[in-house]
């Protein structure tokens, strides 16, 4: 009975969709919105990415709500899963290849994530794609190097300061005289590391963010709070 | 069969959502729901990228001068896609987390015997 609604539901879904889409035909051409991004975004905004322009620059407001989003998941899941009794599982000591591997690549990692969100206007990747990287170094840490524990306390505060520099950074606009996340810094030549003004301040702001927010979340259900 | 071809990514992408839908409508295991709105997620992000695509286009990046402006594929879906991941992340995170304290409360993640211990 559950399955055969199911696929009743399955199959108008799929016949909706099938219409909608037979109207897009695919590899259509660039739209108004995407073809001015890609013509006007470098000289406006000085990245090189448009995408990252796109995301931190023409939509930085929108990328400071899902920040916010990420937040309040990070503060949901660390509230459901407070005060949690210790379960009494044991668990299993990492191999000699996994521990050994853990020392090894946990600085790499870091380095790696770092790379990508202090590039993120230059090259693919960005703020998101980076601080999840630096965060997939922790849940290596906490899987191989048995006994490591992040600091609770420094974690809090990265998080807080990065989130508060993102907020500077887009009054600074306001404090100039202009609009909120106004691009006040210089923008520099294209294609450097020190360009496009401060998109890379507040992509730098975001990797930090979501970095020790996914850490906090990977502690939280890996850890059994006090 | 041209047909087909064509549209191949917005088969599949279709595919993905719609094993993702029938997984969280039909399993009963939680942590197999939460897999299925993973895929459903999925489904929906390469849906919107394949949206975005322009016949022949490459990234939208100027990573040398000699890259020009046409050609790319439409940025727009790939910057949304990007918020829905993360978006995606944390839900996903906040759905484990629910998971985590389901079982510890009734000892099983059958929705069923869930269902039969509510008033």
């Amino acid at each position: 009975m559950r399955g055969l609604i199911a696929v009743i539901v399955l199959a108008v879904l799929a016949a909706g969709l099938a219409f909608c889409l037979a109207e897009i035909p695919f590899g259509r051409d660039i739209g108004d919105v995407g073809g001015r991004y890609v013509e006007q975004g470098v000289q406006e905004t000085g990245a090189a990415n448009v995408v990252t322009s796109v995301v931190v620059g023409y939509r930085g407001f929108d990328t400071l709500g899902e920040v916010t989003v990420l937040f309040i998941a990070a503060m949901g899941l660390g509230a459901v899963l407070y005060g949690r009794r210790p379960s009494g599982g044991r668990r299993e000591k990492p191999s000699l290849i996994l521990s050994t591997g853990c020392r090894f690549l946990f600085p790499l990692i870091m380095v790696f994530g770092a790379y990508v969100f202090i590039h993120g206007h230059l090259t693919p990747g960005g703020g998101f794609q980076g601080g999840v990287i630096a965060a997939s170094a922790f849940l290596l840490m906490y899987l191989g190097c048995g006994g490591k524990r992040i600091h609770r306390a420094t974690l809090g505060a990265v998080e807080s300061l990065a989130g508060l520099a993102f907020v500077i950074a887009g009054l600074a606009g306001l404090a100039v005289g202009g609009y909120f996340l106004m691009n006040v810094l210089p923008k520099g030549t294209v294609n450097q590391l020190f360009s496009a003004g401060i998109i890379p301040v507040i992509y730098i702001a975001i990797g930090l963010k979501v970095g020790s927010e996914l850490a906090g979340i990977v502690e939280n259900l890996l850890e059994v709070t006090e | 069969m041209s047909i087909l071809q064509a549209n191949i990514y917005y088969i599949g992408s279709v595919g993905l959502m719609l094993v993702g839908l029938y997984i969280i409508l039909a399993k009963r295991n939680l942590i197999k729901v939460i897999i299925g709105l993973s895929f459903f997620e999925t489904g929906i992000n390469l849906l919107l990228i394949s949206i975005g695509y322009v016949r022949g286009g490459t990234a939208p990046i100027f990573s040398n001068p000699d890259v020009k402006a046409e050609g790319m594929v439409d940025p727009t879906p790939q910057a949304l896609v990007l918020t829905a991941i993360v978006i995606g992340v944390a839900v996903l995170a906040l759905a484990l987390s629910l998971a985590v304290r389901l079982y510890e409360h009734y000892g099983t993640l059958d929705l069923r015997k869930v269902r039969e211990l509510k008033w």
